[in-house]
């Protein structure tokens, strides 16, 4: 456990999803049983998009915006909701050591070009004269700069001044855990004081649904909730944009700032995802939180995907705690990869906050009503392909 | 404080890392002896490319590692062959734990990840759309089932999963990017946890195979390659005046990072000392740095300040030193700045002259590099320096290697996106 003074408090939230933007907004949309999905655009496959933004709020600059991306400007706008959450935004002095940890994919492509290119190659005289003609006239030159993993850190440090240091972790699901352990250790050992941290995905884009169909991860043509997709399983793709403000508790006092909820834990590991790793792996990260935590006052935000056999581990994992009340944020939001976790981890603060849980969704038995306030939450998150992660949310009281 | 301070632990109370075994990769060879005969030698592994058609680029060279085949190519493939052979190298070097069981988490620089145009032409032409090709269609494709280990291999996190697969490192592997300074931000990020006290030893490793066509385009829209292609070997020129861009290159660096107790209590050849690194972002542009230099200027003060050094200890700089017009002008006036009048006596080289700009890799690359010239006390050159620029007054050790006193020395990594990133490595104490 980590030093009074080093313990690690939420202080600040950025969310954007397909039920809008906000805090508030998430928690009206969560439970209300009308899932905001896409099943024409992508069909058979479906999407969950992301709620209309007005991007000048959080990126002032036209040409900033003009510079990214779609999953660029969904994070960025994220990562300026979380710090005029924190009351950081335009804060030069602590912004200067703000820690940034962003956990990212790559970017889009240039549909019109890629299919052009395709297009062209078969009549080509010279196809890979032809490719790289076509490449060097139809690529524009700041795509390169939407497309860098690394660039969703960068317009942030532009457009809102993060300059402390700036790391960008990949690797799917994975990445967003590994991101908010890797922030929550350095703020416990005092390697940092304050941090921003989360990600974005922007899930409407045909080469990820590409990508993802190779492994026939998509879930198609039917919408089901998350624990009720046995017979047509998969995930629908979702656009996320999730930061949150973590800072020691020192370092919030200080500043008189007041935390939303305190980061006690967060773990991660890995399976090679044999039959019963992934429950073998659940159940060692719960061992190692188990004793900090009061089963009358908690709760679990579930990431499961919709992905078989991932979500039957996880289903038998929770099968052990039916004591629980369970909620998996999925069949709202959908999948978003790496910032999946720090959006749920957003969720749980919120949750502990107000002590209660949106209703269940779910009528196969998984999530049940919860029948008493709540001071913790547990959040999950299991990787599509690899990767399982756990943390421990609580009360600031 | 811990009760054990001392020789283990800094003036600031963190345990010493050391560095106990390090492999490298690049366009000049395979492994630590190859490399560092022919970097001393002021040879380049810049050459014309050949393992697909340049026609119709500007830019027909790079430093690609073409000695290490893979089936199918990609360029998660070849990244992950080459920190496969670094980390290989590192872990027989250091001699730690047993095979396959590597005691410690794994930090991997990795180029970003996508499907390339191998794939898309593959799926295309399978598809039967001809001169009509949508999306749909390849999705049509990619739902047939046939090309399962394609998501596989294009996942971000594939590499580092297959790394911590075969080499049996522990925990979640960290797969990370912060541009051209990646390499030491994984560095950066294994001395953090050793001196957590989270692990005894860490893994830490800069991979990069990413010399295709798109990518080598995109860095040639952006202006950042040079042109000067007679002969390629000379294209790289670091601090010259006539430096007209970097040269594309690929390889790995892989360095097995310990607690100095931990090294000391198993007996371990301790190769250097990890003594510190500094980071500062650059919030100016996504591609140019501040014209005040501050960031750099900051970076390199945070990096000495995080070592519990002052400027005068520093004997040797390794540049990052990418010969773009951008680079060795900023460099040089946040190296001027730091080290004030002293900065035009302090050796200060580019490898990239040499090896080529070696993208995620670099950092992790002149990490191994920079060891090496503490251990041989000998500094590698910048060749092809023929045009002095006299805005650089820098001594660059001028295409001959030159043996030296050296026992600290500070790498810096500079990043599109403001990444800014120093490491600061020293010798054995006595």
């Amino acid at each position: 456990m980590a030093e009074v003074s080093h313990e690690a408090w939420i202080t600040g939230i950025g969310i954007v999803s397909c039920l809008g933007e906000g805090a508030d907004a998430h928690w009206q949309a969560l439970g209300s049983g009308h899932f905001n999905t896409d099943t024409t655009a992508y069909a058979p496959y479906i999407v969950h998009r992301i709620t209309p933004l007005d991007f000048d709020k959080q990126i002032p600059k036209k040409g900033d915006q003009r510079q990214m991306e779609a999953w660029q400007r969904i994070g960025t706008y994220a990562a300026g909701m979380a710090l005029d959450s924190a009351g950081l935004k335009g804060n030069k002095e602590i912004l200067s050591h703000t820690d940034m940890i962003v956990a990212a994919g790559g970017g889009e492509r240039d549909i019109g070009a890629d299919t052009t290119i395709l297009s062209g190659l078969p009549v080509a005289a010279n196809p890979e004269a032809f490719l790289n003609e076509r490449l060097m006239s139809d690529l524009r030159p700041t795509l390169f700069l939407a497309q860098l993993s690394n660039l969703l850190a960068g317009n942030i440090s532009i457009v809102h001044g993060v300059t402390g240091s700036s790391r960008t972790f990949m690797g799917e699901e994975s990445a967003g855990v590994d991101a908010i352990r890797i922030a929550l250790s350095r703020i416990n050992a005092g390697q940092s004081e304050i941090a921003l941290v989360g990600g974005s995905y922007n899930a409407e884009r045909p080469d990820l649904l590409m990508l993802y169909q190779f492994g026939g991860f998509n879930m198609k043509d039917r919408f089901a909730p998350i624990w009720q997709r046995t017979d047509n399983p998969g995930f629908a793709l979702g656009s996320l944009g999730a930061f949150l403000v973590i800072e020691s508790r020192s370092h919030a006092q200080a500043r008189d700032a007041k935390p939303i909820a305190r980061l006690s834990a967060v773990r991660s590991g890995r399976s090679s995802r044999k039959p019963g790793d992934i429950t073998a792996s659940l159940k060692h990260l719960w061992g190692e939180i188990a004793d900090r935590l009061r089963p009358n006052e908690l709760a679990l935000i579930s990431g499961a995907s919709g992905v078989e056999p991932a979500t039957a581990e996880e289903r038998a994992f929770l099968a052990e705690h039916q004591d629980i009340a369970v909620r998996a944020t999925g069949t709202y939001l959908g999948h978003g990869m790496e910032p999946q976790f720090p959006m749920n981890v957003a969720l749980a603060a919120i949750a502990v906050s107000r002590g209660n849980l949106f209703p269940p969704t779910d009528d196969s038995g998984v999530e049940r009503s919860l029948d008493h306030s709540i001071t913790q939450a547990i959040i999950t998150a299991v990787g599509h392909w690899r990767g399982e992660g756990m943390a421990l949310v609580e009360a600031a009281s | 404080m811990p009760s054990n301070q001392g020789r283990t632990h800094d003036s600031a109370g963190r345990p010493v890392v050391v560095v106990t075994g390090m492999g490298v990769v690049t366009s000049l060879g395979a492994g630590k002896t190859d490399n560092w005969s022919k970097l001393t030698a002021g040879q380049s592994g810049i050459k014309n490319i050949t393992r697909f058609s340049t026609d119709g680029l500007k830019t027909r060279f790079a430093g690609t590692v073409d000695f290490v085949p893979t089936d199918p190519m990609s360029s998660p493939a070849l990244s992950e062959r080459f920190a496969e052979l670094a980390a290989e190298e590192a872990i027989a070097e250091a001699n730690i734990g047993t095979r396959g069981d590597f005691p410690g988490p794994l930090f991997i620089a990795v180029p970003p990840v996508e499907i390339e145009w191998t794939q898309r032409r593959q799926l295309a032409n399978a598809s039967g759309a001809n001169t009509n090709v949508t999306y749909n269609d390849l999705i049509r494709m990619a739902a047939t089932g046939q090309y399962t280990r394609l998501h596989e291999r294009f996942m971000f996190g594939s590499i580092g999963e297959h790394l911590a697969d075969r080499l049996g490192t522990k925990g979640s592997p960290i797969s990370l990017s912060t541009a051209c300074a990646s390499g030491a931000t994984a560095i950066q990020l294994g001395l953090e946890a050793i001196r957590r006290g989270e692990t005894d030893a860490a893994l830490c490793i800069g991979a990069d195979g990413s010399v295709n066509p798109e990518s080598l385009i995109r860095f040639s829209l952006l202006s950042a390659l040079s042109t000067s292609a007679d002969p390629p070997e000379q294209a790289a020129k670091p601090f010259s005046k006539n430096r007209d861009g970097f040269v594309m290159a690929e390889g790995a660096g892989a360095l097995v990072l310990e607690s100095l107790e931990a090294a000391k209590a198993r007996g371990a050849k301790i190769l250097g000392i990890m003594n510190g690194a500094g980071e500062m972002t650059d919030a100016f542009h996504r591609t140019r740095s501040s014209p005040d230099g501050k960031p750099i200027i900051g970076c390199i003060r945070n990096a000495l300040t995080d070592a519990g050094l002052a400027p005068d200890d520093i004997d040797y700089i390794n540049s990052h030193g990418t010969g773009t017009p951008e680079n060795d002008k900023m460099e040089a006036l946040g190296v001027m700045t730091v080290f004030g009048e002293r900065a035009k006596s302090i050796p200060m080289s580019s490898n990239k002259s040499m090896v080529g700009h070696t993208l995620s890799a670099a950092g992790a690359i002149e990490a191994v590099f920079s060891l090496l010239t503490l251990a041989h006390q000998r500094i590698p050159p910048t060749i092809n320096y023929k045009v002095p620029d006299p805005t650089i007054p820098l001594d660059v050790v001028p295409n001959t290697a030159r043996d030296a006193k050296v026992t600290h020395i500070i790498s810096n990594s500079f990043g599109f996106g403001g990444q800014n990133v120093s490491l600061v490595m020293g010798h054995e104490p006595a």
